[in-house]
C-alpha cells in the first residue's frame, strides 16, 4: 500500500477547468443555464473518485465491520480503519483512534457536550462560545447549561465580524469548563485565531472544542499544533458523502469519557448478572453499525483533496474570494456583511432593494445557487441587525467567470427591483 | 426569465414597495404573529370583526416581497367581507398555489390573488405567499399562540 501523499502536492497553481471534469454535477444545467454553485458552505459537490468509492466499496467489499470472521467482513473493517487512520493523518492526530467517526459536526459536538460535559460541567460552571456560531455550536450547550445550572457566556465580536479576543479572555476564569468556537464561520467566513483562544483557555484549565466544519474544506489543519481538545467536522462539506463526519479528541480526554448512545459494537461484555463493560476509545462510542461507506468516502475525498493540494487550495480559494469580495462589493446598494482580514470563500451580503429571499429566486433563474436566509445563525444576524443575508460561498472548484456571473445575477435583482 | 416575470408581477412589486392597509390597526379585535423561521419574514395581522364580518383588517412586520404583497393583497381583498367569504378565499387560494402548475386558475373565484399563480414554479416560496392567510385564518378563529409555516 502505497503511503498518501500529505501536504506535498506542490503549491502549483491549481487548474480548475480540469478539477471540474472530476465533479459530474457541475456539469449539469439548472433551469436550462449553465450551473453556478455557490453554496459549497451548505455542502459540498462529489468527485468522482468519492462516487466510485462508494460503488466500489458497495459492489466488491459491503460486510457489516468488526468480529466477522468471513473475509468479507474483515475487508470491510480494514477499509473502514484504514479510512480512520487517513482522517487522523489529515488532522495530524497522534493516532488514530482519537478519530471517533459521527454522523457530521452536529452529532460530534452533542457527542462532547453530552459525554465530557456533563460530568465536567456543574452548577455554577461556565461554558463560552462566539457569538457568530451556528446553531449546532449553540444549542447543544444550552441545553447542557440548562441541565446542569452552568452559565453560558458569548464572546462578542467588532463590525467587521472577527472575535474580540480581549473581551473573551475577560470572560475566561476558573469557572469556565468548555470553550467552543469555530474554526471559520459559515454565515460571514471569519477565520478564528484557535491557537490563541486554545491556548487562553487552557491558561485557565478549561477545554477547547473547535467546530471544524468550515475549517477543512478550506486549509490544512493541524490539531496538535492548535492544541485543541477537540475538533469536529463533516464530512459532506468535505467532497464525502452526507451522515459522515468526524469527531477528533484527545486521547487522554476520550479515555475518561464515558459513552454516549450505547448498543452493539461499544461494549467488551454484556451480562445479566455482571453488568456491562465498555469497549476502549474510539469504539466505546461508536454504539450500532456506523455508515461504513460514509467514512471510506471521507478517506477518498481526502485523498482527492491533498492531490490538488491543500496549499494550493487555500491559495487559490484566497485570491478567488478577493477578486468576488472586490466585484460584488463595488455594486451600488449591496452591503457585504463579516470583512474580516482573515476570512475563508464566504461572501455573506444584503441588499437596499430587495430580501434575501427574493435574490435567492432570481439568481436561481439565472442557474446560481446560493443560500438565502439566517444560516443557522440567528444570534449574528441580530447582531448585525438583519433578518437574513444572501451567502455565496466558494469551493475551489469555482472559477472567476462564476463570479462574473454573480455579478450578473445581482444587477439583475436591481432591474427586477427598481 | 418568464417564470421569474410571473412571479414578479408589477402588482407584486408594487405592493412590495407600497404596502396597503400597512400598520397596527387601531380598535383591532383579533391580532395573530406569523413567521417563517427558514428565511425570517415575519408579521402581524390585525382584525377588527363584527358581526361576523371583517370590518378592518391591517398588517406590519419585514419579509419578502412575495409574503409582503401577498399580505398587502390579503388585506385589501378582505376588508368588508364576510367571516366565511374569507374562509372561503383562503381555501380558494391555498388550492391554488399548491396546485400542480398545469391546472388552470379560476379568476373569478381568486380575483387579484390569481395573480400568485407563480409561486407554484417556486415551491419554497410557496410558504411565504400563505404566511399572512395562515397568520388571517388563525386570528379568525381566535387562536392567539404565533403560528409558524414550519
Amino acid at each position: 500500500m502505497s503511503v498518501p501523499a500529505k501536504d506535498t502536492a506542490p503549491a502549483l497553481p491549481l487548474d480548475v477547468e480540469r478539477i471540474r471534469r472530476d465533479f459530474p454535477l457541475l456539469q449539469e444545467r439548472i433551469r436550462g443555464k449553465e450551473l453556478v454553485y455557490l453554496d459549497n458552505a451548505a455542502t459540498t459537490q462529489k468527485p468522482l473518485t468519492v462516487i466510485y468509492a462508494l460503488q466500489h466499496f458497495y459492489a466488491t467489499e459491503n460486510a457489516n465491520i468488526h468480529r466477522g470472521v468471513h473475509l468479507l467482513s474483515q475487508q470491510a473493517t480494514f477499509a473502514y480503519e484504514r479510512a480512520r487512520g487517513r482522517i487522523g493523518q489529515f488532522l495530524n492526530a497522534a493516532e488514530p483512534s482519537e478519530i471517533v467517526f459521527v454522523r457530521g459536526a452536529t452529532e460530534g459536538i452533542n457527542l462532547v457536550a453530552h459525554s465530557y460535559g456533563r460530568r465536567a460541567v456543574g452548577a455554577g460552571d461556565e461554558i463560552i462560545v462566539s457569538q457568530m456560531e451556528h446553531h449546532s455550536n449553540i444549542v447543544p450547550w444550552q441545553v447542557l447549561c440548562e441541565e446542569k445550572g452552568a452559565v453560558l457566556k458569548v464572546a462578542p465580536l467588532n463590525e467587521a465580524g472577527e472575535l474580540l479576543l480581549d473581551e473573551y479572555e475577560k470572560l475566561l476564569s476558573e469557572r469556565t469548563k468548555i470553550v467552543a468556537v469555530s474554526h471559520a464561520s459559515n454565515a460571514l467566513g471569519t477565520i478564528n485565531p484557535i491557537g490563541q483562544i486554545t491556548d487562553m483557555a487552557h491558561a485557565q484549565g478549561a477545554v477547547v472544542l473547535v467546530d471544524g466544519a468550515q475549517g477543512v474544506p478550506h486549509m490544512p489543519v493541524d490539531v496538535r499544533a492548535i492544541d485543541c481538545d477537540f475538533y469536529v467536522f463533516s464530512g459532506h462539506k468535505l467532497f464525502a458523502p452526507t451522515g459522515s463526519g468526524a469527531l477528533y479528541g484527545k486521547k487522554s480526554l476520550l479515555e475518561q469519557m464515558p459513552p454516549w448512545e450505547t448498543g452493539g459494537g461499544m461494549i467488551q461484555r454484556v451480562s445479566f448478572e455482571r453488568g456491562t463493560t465498555y469497549a476502549d476509545v474510539p469504539m466505546r462510542f461508536e454504539a450500532g453499525t456506523p455508515h461504513i461507506a460514509g467514512g471510506i468516502g471521507i478517506a477518498a475525498a481526502i485523498d482527492y483533496v491533498n492531490s490538488v493540494g491543500r496549499t494550493a487550495i487555500a491559495q487559490y480559494e484566497d485570491e478567488l474570494l478577493r477578486y468576488a469580495t472586490e466585484l460584488i462589493g463595488q455594486i451600488d446598494g449591496v452591503r457585504i456583511i463579516g470583512t474580516a482580514r482573515e476570512k475563508v470563500g464566504v461572501i455573506s451580503f444584503v441588499m437596499d432593494s430587495a430580501h434575501p429571499h427574493d435574490i435567492g429566486t432570481i439568481l436561481d433563474a439565472e442557474g446560481i445557487a446560493v443560500r438565502a436566509g439566517h444560516h443557522c445563525a440567528q444570534p449574528l444576524m441580530q447582531f448585525y441587525g438583519v433578518p437574513a443575508t444572501v451567502r455565496a460561498s466558494l469551493a475551489f472548484y469555482n472559477t472567476h467567470a462564476e463570479i462574473d456571473a454573480l455579478a450578473a445575477g445581482i444587477r439583475k435583482v436591481q432591474e427586477v427591483f427598481n | 426569465m418568464s417564470e421569474l416575470r410571473e412571479l414578479y408581477q408589477e402588482i407584486i412589486l408594487d405592493h412590495n414597495k407600497n404596502p396597503r392597509n400597512f400598520g397596527k390597526l387601531e380598535g383591532a379585535n383579533r391580532a395573530q404573529e406569523g413567521y417563517n423561521p427558514l428565511c425570517g419574514d415575519h408579521l402581524h395581522i390585525y382584525l377588527q370583526v363584527a358581526e361576523d364580518r371583517i370590518e378592518g383588517i391591517s398588517f406590519e412586520g419585514s419579509g419578502c416581497a412575495i409574503s409582503k404583497a401577498s399580505a398587502s393583497l390579503m388585506t385589501a381583498a378582505l376588508k368588508g367581507k364576510g367571516v366565511a367569504e374569507a374562509e372561503q378565499l383562503f381555501e380558494d387560494f391555498h388550492a391554488m398555489v399548491m396546485a400542480d402548475v398545469a391546472e388552470p386558475i379560476d379568476e373569478t373565484k381568486l380575483g387579484k390573488m390569481a395573480i400568485f399563480a407563480g409561486v407554484r414554479e417556486f415551491p419554497m416560496r410557496v410558504k411565504c405567499a400563505t404566511l399572512a392567510w395562515h397568520a388571517m385564518k388563525s386570528a379568525l378563529s381566535g387562536a392567539d399562540a404565533p403560528i409558524s409555516t414550519e
